[in-house]
């Protein structure tokens, strides 16, 4: 049997993380570098499994663990994956490897420190989308959020303390009504944390209308939704590359894929009623950030806002209720973990060698770094949805699930070809194109073999699934169709 | 080798020489990287003559080459639909492609580029021949965008030169806000249709003629309607069309071999080649069809007036491909599909031959490109002037020459077409021939007839000039991989439309391929006026637009020829319409005063109000509220994570007290 594979996805990276700490100060900085790494590749490999094990034809969750925790309180270690979580969990573990690749060389400060923090926030966040049991999901969500913090809060830049304050203050506030409603949870479930229960339990529609609020300030400040969403840009333009990375490309995801676990089916008459609300909000996201995206000066705060524009197009597909949109929206939050990891990956390229992440420091890069040059553009065409790359996949599906809905959702939707296009490119230009204007830029050289690794490695990645989306969407179809049914019922007493 | 493969090997060949050429162009070298190219679009060339003699033969194909997704019954797949319409398509985009491909030796011969820009054009064959070749809406826009990246990519070829990459940016947008109108067609079609592939939804669109779809509260439109004007809203933007017609122009920044291939004879013509291929849709809605036209013939005169004032001869040949653009637009409008494909292959040709031999006028210029620095080019450069005579005289319509037959149907289609616009349209369409006969023929006469004005050219309009030549050697002729495509492309620009014109507008070539309804019966009202190509190119001395010609080119003679001072003293008598003329009506400026200024206005104040103001504001606030009752508590218990743990026990508390009470 699949025996443990789920655990040892959530728990080697932790116990990499804990022996990369044990390296302890810097000068054994080497030796952590190569642990880490080992340690990313093994939480990679051992999650390879899920995939090539993974039965499509079937929605019920695979490879389950379960076992008592806290019997006192029915909580249990209760693990398993579907179709929607198991691409994540992917995605995750594929993350951890890069980012310990692109922390190799910049973090020379309390390196030991920084790679274990990412470790552990990767089995940690595989724990968050493996966890069939609420106590032990809201353990492992607030969890990752400790060596995130820290991460923004150590390493980060020099308005770290504000972003790291600014970011725990959201979230908390967020995860607290989380836990409020899962402890109701708990007592209408009959003494139960067992999601998929939960999932089964018939609430009134006054305490599906609140625990839907409650989910939609937990979550909605994760992807995170306007209006809560004053946070990401912040965090990110503190956060180092690597800290960035996994923000974008995963921690988002954690927070719209509760929208799938929760939400939608525990309290889904709710979910219905109120999906004109998050329609607005994700319909906003699309077009208000995409123009405020357009003025931003600072290339990171550019692409934090890109994602929050992005992440609209995640909710605005969950809430159409039709398979075309749901799966749309899972397809966008894989990609989006390509694109933006990718992103930010080349603005730190650039921050590596010049210090600055304002765009008019730059300018005429291509004359330097033709072949950063070529990778920045793929990566920037997919943030700007070019059919082939991933970026493209995602959107369209969701597009095509508006127009299904409402033409007016698809005609809002769609502002982001010009937005996306707009914005991205526009950056593209004022960076890469021209002459060189700051001397600096003269003396820059371009990729080397370990950024070369990573660029090639996310361009194979967001081609790959922009020309050949199928297995990816013949992953999560069955578990998609089947909750989408089970979402359709009412749980009205 | 079966078909099948052949079909494979049309698009892949190219791509093959892009990839190579483009990732390894360090190792091929510049030989390689065009021994490589050339000879991927020359067996493309050579697949498509075969797949267009198995078409002839009567063997279409319609099938899947992979499914790219699947959601239960609903796929979505990359297909190829080989009928008359894409293998013509075909043989056109990979003919006119091989040329420029040739010419590209010669013309980019000391760019430092050469393989990138290879690459491109080889990258760019591929696209246009998958979005020719699609069996669906999806692979259709997969090519349509593709087509527009490579566009992007070489417009801001020369990426130092600051017009230039603004040029490729607003290109861009300009398309992506025409494919915005695109996708929310494909969207509307999968909505109602349930499918995105061409068959099935042509197959069903008969039963939805009738279908409405309310997009405002109580007034319900034709869907059919709605959805061709969305798709008609990408084929603006990328066949340039009015209003989205400020892209092209400024396109010209671009290395000349690619204005000619994707500028001129293949990837703007996209939009009418779409249009002929969803005949079945507009067939269903008057509205649309009006509307197509009007578009049309707005841009056919409207576009050729700017030519008139243009000095950069890139320029004049750019508002000159809008016009004819407008010209195939207006074409789709009167239902004669098949009149605006014709017109575009013919144009393909004559247009792809203007711009390359303005090309090798820029060559011998040392890369200067105003016209009032050249004349009496044709003691130099024979070749490229007898060539440009051609394409020149069949550009407006000479009397057996390919653009006669093409041009001449589409005035008479629009003459005869039942559609109320159908009458302004006429006399867009037939004003339209004066002048693109006479801006044609200013600029042929200020080339390469009267003085010899490039010997005290200035050079402080050196587009492009990246060469190293001396500036005073006598103009000469441009080596042979230039003047050879010239040449090859001036027999089809001569013949291709007395040749073709029976079997492709009156004969059955098209068969299924094209859908004309029964109440729009231009098609039929003209075949019973036509009596062969001979008898109608006689015939045409006897009519309106063969005089209006002769009118326009006698005129440019008279003005550039002998009485210079004429054009001199109109400018100044009529300064307003000059100055609106040379403004380009002022359309850039409206569009960068509302568009990009008002977008960036709008941002900076959502950003600064909404987030920073108002958003921020608010949490700020609340955390400085918490900070302050952090410090109350502070007497309580020290370390302030543990304050909001203690916040979050009373909330929990508090909270799960009011929850119980609700039950």
């Amino acid at each position: 049997m699949n025996a443990h594979i789920l655990s040892l996805v959530v728990w080697i990276p932790i116990v990499a993380g804990v022996l990369v700490l044990a390296t302890g100060s810097d000068r054994n900085a080497a030796l952590a570098r190569w642990l880490a790494l080992a340690g990313a590749l093994l939480g990679l490999i051992v999650a390879l499994p899920l995939a090539t094990g993974f039965d499509t034809g079937t929605s019920a969750m695979q490879f389950v663990e379960k076992a008592a925790w806290i019997p006192a309180f029915n909580v249990h270690y209760h693990l398993g994956v579907d179709g929607i979580s198991m691409p994540l969990v992917l995605l995750n573990s594929f993350t951890t490897v890069l980012v310990v690749i692109a922390g190799w060389q910049v973090i020379q400060d309390r390196v030991a420190q920084y790679m274990a923090a990412f470790l552990i926030m990767s089995g940690l966040i595989n724990g968050a989308f493996a966890a069939l049991d609420g106590i032990l999901f809201y353990v492992f969500f607030e969890g990752m959020l400790i060596p995130l913090y820290l991460i923004v809060g150590v390493w980060g830049g020099p308005n770290r303390v504000y972003a790291a304050f600014k970011f725990f203050l959201y979230t908390l506030a967020g995860s607290l009504l989380m836990l409020v409603a899962f402890i109701y949870l708990y007592y209408q479930a009959g003494g139960s944390f067992d999601i998929q229960t939960w999932h089964r339990t018939s609430l009134g529609m006054t305490a599906q209308t609140l625990m839907f609020l409650a989910f939609l300030l937990a979550f909605g400040v994760k992807v995170p939704m306007w209006p809560v969403h004053t946070w990401l840009p912040d965090a990110h333009v503190e956060a180092p590359t690597g800290g960035s990375v996994v923000l974008a490309a995963i921690t988002l995801k954690v927070g719209a894929y509760g929208f799938l676990r929760f939400m939608l089916p525990i309290v889904p008459d709710a979910s219905r009623e109120l999906a004109w609300l998050v329609i607005a909000l994700s319909l906003i996201a699309v077009a208000y950030i995409g123009l405020v995206a357009l003025v931003q000066s600072d290339m990171k705060k550019l692409i934090a806002y890109s994602s929050i524009a992005h992440m609209g197009f995640v909710t605005l597909g969950f809430f159409l209720f039709n398979e075309l949109g749901w799966e749309g929206g899972l397809v966008q939050m894989v990609s989006h973990g390509f694109v933006s990891a990718a992103l930010f990956l080349c603005i730190g390229v650039m921050y590596d060698r010049l210090h600055s992440r304002q765009i008019r420091d730059y300018g005429g890069l291509v004359n330097r770094m033709p072949v950063f040059a070529a990778f920045f553009m793929l990566f920037a065409m997919a943030n700007a949805g070019l059919p082939a790359t991933s970026g493209f996949v995602g959107e369209f599906m969701v597009i095509m699930a508006a127009a299904q809905v409402n033409f007016w959702y698809a005609f809002v939707a769609a502002t982001t070809l010009i937005f996306g296009a707009a914005y991205t490119l526009w950056m593209y230009k004022r960076v890469v194109f021209g002459t060189i204007t700051n001397p600096k830029v003269e003396t820059l050289t371009d990729l080397n073999g370990r950024e070369w690794l990573l660029m090639v490695v996310l361009a194979l990645c967001v081609l790959g699934l922009g020309l050949y989306p199928k297995p990816l969407t013949d992953i999560m179809h069955v578990s998609v169709v089947d909750l989408l049914a089970h979402v359709a019922q009412t749980k009205l007493p | 080798m079966d078909m099948k493969t052949l079909y494979l090997v049309v698009p892949l060949a190219p791509l093959f020489g892009a990839i190579v050429a483009g990732l390894f162009g360090r190792w091929v070298g510049r030989t390689g990287a065009h021994v490589v190219t050339i000879g991927g679009v020359a067996v493309s060339l050579i697949a498509s003559v075969l797949v267009f003699q198995d078409v002839l033969a009567g063997h279409t194909f319609n099938g899947t080459v992979y499914t790219w997704m699947a959601l239960g019954d609903l796929r979505f797949e990359i297909g190829f639909l080989i009928d008359p319409l894409s293998a013509m398509m075909m043989l056109v985009v990979t003919f006119v492609s091989l040329m420029v491909h040739v010419y590209t030796i010669g013309y980019m011969h000391d760019d430092p580029g050469y393989q990138r820009f290879f690459s491109y054009i080889s990258l760019f064959t591929f696209s246009m021949l998958m979005l020719v070749m699609s069996n669906n809406f999806l692979q259709l826009f997969f090519g349509w965008e593709a087509v527009g990246l490579v566009s992007y990519l070489l417009i801001g070829f020369w990426y130092t030169k600051e017009t230039a990459i603004y040029a490729n940016l607003k290109a861009f947008l300009v398309n992506r806000v025409g494919d915005f109108g695109f996708i929310l067609g494909i969207g509307l079609v999968l909505a109602y249709f349930g499918s995105l592939d061409y068959a099935t939804v042509f197959a069903k669109a008969p039963a939805l003629a009738n279908e409405t779809i309310t997009i405002w509260p109580d007034t319900p439109w034709m869907l059919m309607t709605v959805i061709a004007l969305l798709l008609f809203v990408g084929a603006m933007g990328k066949s340039a069309q009015f209003p989205l017609h400020v892209w092209l122009p400024d396109s010209m920044e671009g290395p000349t071999p690619i204005s000619a291939l994707i500028h001129a004879a293949t990837m703007v013509t996209a939009g009418i080649f779409m249009v002929a291929r969803m005949s079945p849709l507009y067939e269903l809605s008057d509205v649309a069809l009006s509307t197509v036209m009007v578009i049309g013939a707005i841009t056919a005169l409207f576009m050729g007036f700017l030519g008139i004032v243009q000095n950069d001869i890139k320029r004049v040949v750019a508002y000159s491909t809008l016009s004819q653009l407008g010209y195939m637009t207006v074409a789709l409008g009167a239902s004669a599909y098949s009149v605006a494909v014709f017109h575009l292959m013919t144009h393909a040709f004559f247009k792809a031959l203007l711009f390359l031999a303005a090309g090798s006028v820029i060559i011998a210029m040392h890369h200067n490109q105003d016209i009032r620095h050249m004349g009496g080019l044709r003691k130099y450069m024979p070749i490229t002037w007898i060539t440009s005579l051609i394409g020149s005289l069949a550009l407006i319509g000479t009397p057996f020459l390919s653009g006669f037959y093409s041009k001449e149907t589409i005035i008479e289609a629009v003459r005869i077409s039942h559609l109320p616009v159908a009458e302004i349209a006429y006399w867009a369409v037939l004003i339209g021939v004066f002048v693109t006969a006479f801006y044609s023929f200013r600029m042929y006469f200020l080339v390469f007839h009267g003085k010899e004005r490039f010997r005290n050219a200035h050079h402080d309009h050196g587009h492009d000039d990246h060469h190293g030549h001396g500036h005073d050697a006598e103009p000469h002729e441009t080596p042979w991989v230039v003047t050879g495509p010239l040449l090859a492309l001036a027999l089809p620009s001569l013949a291709i439309g007395y040749m073709t014109i029976e079997p492709m507008l009156f004969g059955d070539y098209f068969g299924n391929a094209i859908y004309v309804a029964d109440r729009h019966p231009v098609m039929h009202e003209l075949n019973q006026h036509f009596h062969g190509a001979v008898a109608m190119g006689l015939h045409a001395v006897a009519t309106l637009p063969f005089w209006l010609a002769v009118a326009g080119v006698g005129l440019a003679a008279f003005f550039y020829l002998r009485r210079p001072d004429i054009p001199a003293a109109l400018r100044t008598r009529f300064a307003f319409v000059y100055s609106l003329l040379v403004n380009k009506y002022w359309f850039d400026e409206l569009y960068s005063a509302v568009f990009a200024k008002g977008a960036r206005l709008l941002g900076a104040g959502l950003w600064r109000g909404g987030d920073q103001a108002i958003i921020d504001g608010a949490v700020n606030g609340a955390a400085g509220l918490v900070a302050r009752a952090a410090r109350m508590l502070k007497a309580f218990q020290s370390g302030y994570i543990y304050h909001y743990a203690f916040a979050m026990l009373i909330g929990v508390f508090a909270l799960v007290t009011w929850f119980a009470r609700l039950n």
